[in-house]
């Protein structure tokens, strides 16, 4: 047998680079995705075990060849009466471990947070619900959580099937035209997350990710206290123009931005967009100049979405770069 | 395998086939830059003497030709409220778009050029507000609507609930009394 390449044991490392950090299903920070865990590493034991069993059978059993030796019955018995005790139950275990997850995920939750959250082709809305009006929020591509309450996300689409899956906190949960879900998180570590669309959905289906935040409490009672502010007037005399080019021009048909004349709902709000971290459902980094390349050209960057190519002079581009820019 | 039905025969036939579909479904995400002046086009067909030759516009067959971009009008048509006035093609305060009648021409050049310059009585001018291609896309779409659609083009998959068959089923009513054709103004 030939011995291992040197690369070869580097491939083998390198998926285990995605374990730490802002995705990762074995790096559990909410209730949810921590009663996943166990689960998990449950049958990782049990199928280690079991893996070892066979090969060890295997060994004994190569050893033993050619040996012609007569069948003890009664060992032989014996045997596979151990084998069909151990088998049953293990399999028992690992059923009664599924349901004890699959109660805790489904646990009745008190005074959780309601979040809607509203997926397209290809970005997610994301709605604060409250049963007073003025305290409802909209925004897009990204979801900061309190720490240590639940929040009960009813899932929506306004298309074809996606998926939410935020590995660190839950499960994935489908999106269903026509039908309505619901997914429970209860965070327990303040960070930066990342979700994303977990169900082929179209050409852009692997741009479609979503910015989680989890804040102490203090913390998201001031963000969410910015974000139901309207949009922030603008300063400089760019910024007002392009205010004005905003809602004069083709942006104002799809996009919202609260406080203006904008009311666009076919595409992400805008009022607070200079806040978020990343555009285009994390397809690109937000920043002056990203944000002016997307708005020149949305097809170079993610072909394939529905923002058109809005023809701009460069004057104009930089007005309404300039006015976005300022919306924190 | 019988000698007259070689595999590369098969693969050839595929291929033609194949290839013979490809167009009708091509996605073009960004336009293609128009060269020169796009010809206008008439909104009457009546006129004096003889009738001057038309050059026909190749960019409305391009697009009514294409199943995407029908499929996408019909995005942008519940997207931007058509429904609005216009319902889901019967009419409602604006006129039916599934019938024959056409006030300002039945033609997709024609329903290209209401759609961006508005027309009397309450149709909305969206140049400026829609890119030209969202608003080729919207008469692909309407054409499609009165069944003038090729039946290779017409999407057979609807999004969401409808009013009319599906446009491959929809029986064709040409513009009454319109000008059908790809006519245009008088070449400059």
């Amino acid at each position: 047998m030939r011995p291992l390449r040197p690369c070869w044991i580097g491939l083998g490392v390198l998926p285990l680079a995605g374990c730490d950090g802002a995705q990762s299903a074995l790096a559990p920070a909410g209730d949810q995705a921590e009663a996943i865990g166990r689960l998990w590493d449950l049958t990782l034991a049990v199928c280690v075990l079991v893996y070892v069993l066979v090969l060890l059978a295997l060994a004994w059993a190569l050893r033993r060849r050619g040996r012609r030796r007569a069948t003890d019955e009664r060992a032989m018995t014996k045997a596979l009466v151990a084998f069909v005790l151990f088998t049953g139950g293990t399999l028992t275990l690992l059923t009664v471990a599924s349901f004890v997850t699959d109660r805790r995920l489904h646990a009745p939750v008190r005074d959780p947070l309601h979040v809607r959250i509203t997926a397209s082709q290809w970005w997610w809305q994301v709605e604060y619900l409250s049963a007073d009006p003025s305290r409802q929020l909209t925004t897009a591509n990204e979801l900061h959580l309190p720490v240590d309450r639940p929040v009960r996300i009813e899932l929506a689409t306004t298309d074809v099937i996606h998926s939410l899956w935020i590995p660190v906190l839950a499960g994935k949960q489908d999106l269903i035209p026509g039908h309505h879900n619901v997914l429970v998180v209860t965070p327990r570590h303040v960070g930066r997350y990342r979700g994303q669309c977990a169900e082929f959905c179209g050409l852009q289906h692997a741009h479609m990710a979503l910015d989680v935040q989890v804040d102490g409490t203090e913390d998201f009672a001031a963000w969410y206290a910015h974000q139901l502010q309207p949009a922030p007037t603008p300063r400089s005399a760019g910024a007002n123009a392009g205010q004005r080019l905003f809602a004069a021009s083709a942006c104002a048909m799809c996009h919202a931005i609260g406080g203006t004349d904008a009311g666009g709902r076919v595409g992400p709000d805008l009022t607070h967009l200079a806040s978020r971290r990343t555009l285009a459902a994390g397809a690109l980094p937000l920043d002056r100049t990203r944000l002016a390349a997307w708005i020149l050209d949305p097809q170079r960057y993610k072909p394939g979405t529905n923002m058109p190519q809005v023809p701009l002079q460069p004057q104009q581009l930089d007005q309404v770069t300039d006015y976005l820019m300022e919306l924190q | 395998m019988c000698s007259r039905f070689r595999s590369r025969h098969v693969a050839l036939a595929i291929a033609l086939l194949a290839a013979a579909g490809c167009q009708r479904e091509s996605r073009e995400f960004q336009t293609a830059p128009v060269e020169g002046a796009q010809p206008h086009p008439r909104l009457s067909t009546l006129q004096p003497g003889h009738p001057l030759a038309t050059t026909a516009s190749d960019i409305g067959a391009h697009y009514a030709n294409n199943a995407w971009h029908i499929t996408q009008g019909g995005r942008l048509y519940r997207w931007f409220n058509c429904n609005g006035c216009h319902a889901a093609g019967g009419g409602a305060i604006g006129p039916a778009l599934m019938d024959a009648e056409w006030r300002y021409g039945g033609s997709i050049e024609q329903i290209h050029a209401s759609i961006l310059e508005g027309r009397p009585n309450g149709m909305p001018a969206w140049r400026g507000k829609l890119t030209d291609q969202q608003a080729w896309q919207l008469a692909a779409y309407i054409r499609a609507l009165s069944g003038n659609v090729r039946n290779d083009a017409a999407p057979s998959r609807r999004e969401g609930m409808a009013a009319t068959p599906p446009p491959t089923r929809i029986p064709t009513q040409p513009p009454r009394g319109g000008d059908d054709s790809s006519g245009t103004g008088p070449a400059p």
